[in-house]
């Protein structure tokens, strides 16, 4: 490994920690369901990234299934919430 | 400086780049105000930032595996990220976790409007 690519790897994994740490944040305090849900898609999105930032940096290919069945199977758990969330739910 | 190390350190940059999207979505959806505006800064990173995730793992392991498991994740992932930010969007706005104050122009509008209705209630009571 070069010193540039170190230096990549490690702005790369400070990038998406915080990143992370953000969006958690915001699954946490909310305030509706809908925020929440929107929230955990992007930290889906997320997991999704880190998994193909990996692959680079490791150069491996092991993570490629899990790449596929979470970007086919992800989707759900936004449509489900949002189907079902109740009509009434009034943050503000 | 060999190709192999070019490709490896041109795929890192693009890494980086869809770190960055995942970053500023993150900052959108914590500093925006609504559901709508969150799902604006939410839906950036789910289809341009995995499709250069997916890029730079293509010139990283340069095999023909790669490819075909790469395309289908960026396939899917574009016809599965607009129907969830679809499905969300229709929900909070049915919900009125909009901010209606700062819309200039309310486009769903009628569609709330009963037929034969007095137009005097905007939206239905739930």
């Amino acid at each position: 490994m070069t010193p540039v690519t170190t230096v990549l790897v490690v702005v790369i994994l400070l990038v998406f920690a915080v990143a992370a740490v953000l969006a958690l944040i915001r699954l946490v305090i909310g305030p509706s369901i809908l925020d929440r849900a929107v929230a955990a898609d992007v930290l889906l999105t997320e997991v999704v990234c880190i998994l193909g930032a990996d692959m680079v940096i490791n150069h491996h290919a092991r993570s490629l299934p899990a790449m596929l069945i979470i970007a086919a199977v992800g989707v759900f758990g936004s449509i489900a919430v949002a189907r079902f969330v109740a009509r009434k739910e009034n943050p503000r | 400086m060999t190709l192999e190390n070019v490709l490896d350190t041109l795929a890192l940059i693009l890494v980086l780049i869809g770190a960055l999207l995942c970053l500023t979505a993150t900052i959108g959806l914590l500093r925006w105000t609504d559901v709508p505006t969150r799902l604006h800064a939410a839906t950036k990173p789910q289809v341009l930032g995995v499709l250069l995730i997916v890029i730079a793992v293509e010139l990283a392991l340069r095999s023909w595996e790669a490819l075909a498991f790469g395309i289908p994740i960026v396939l899917i992932q574009f016809a599965t990220a607009p129907l969830a930010a679809h499905m969300v969007g229709r929900a909070a706005y049915r919900n009125r976790t909009t901010d209606e104050e700062n819309l200039y122009v309310d486009e769903l509008h009628h569609s709330t409007e009963q037929p034969g209705g007095t137009h005097t209630e905007s939206r239905p009571e739930s």
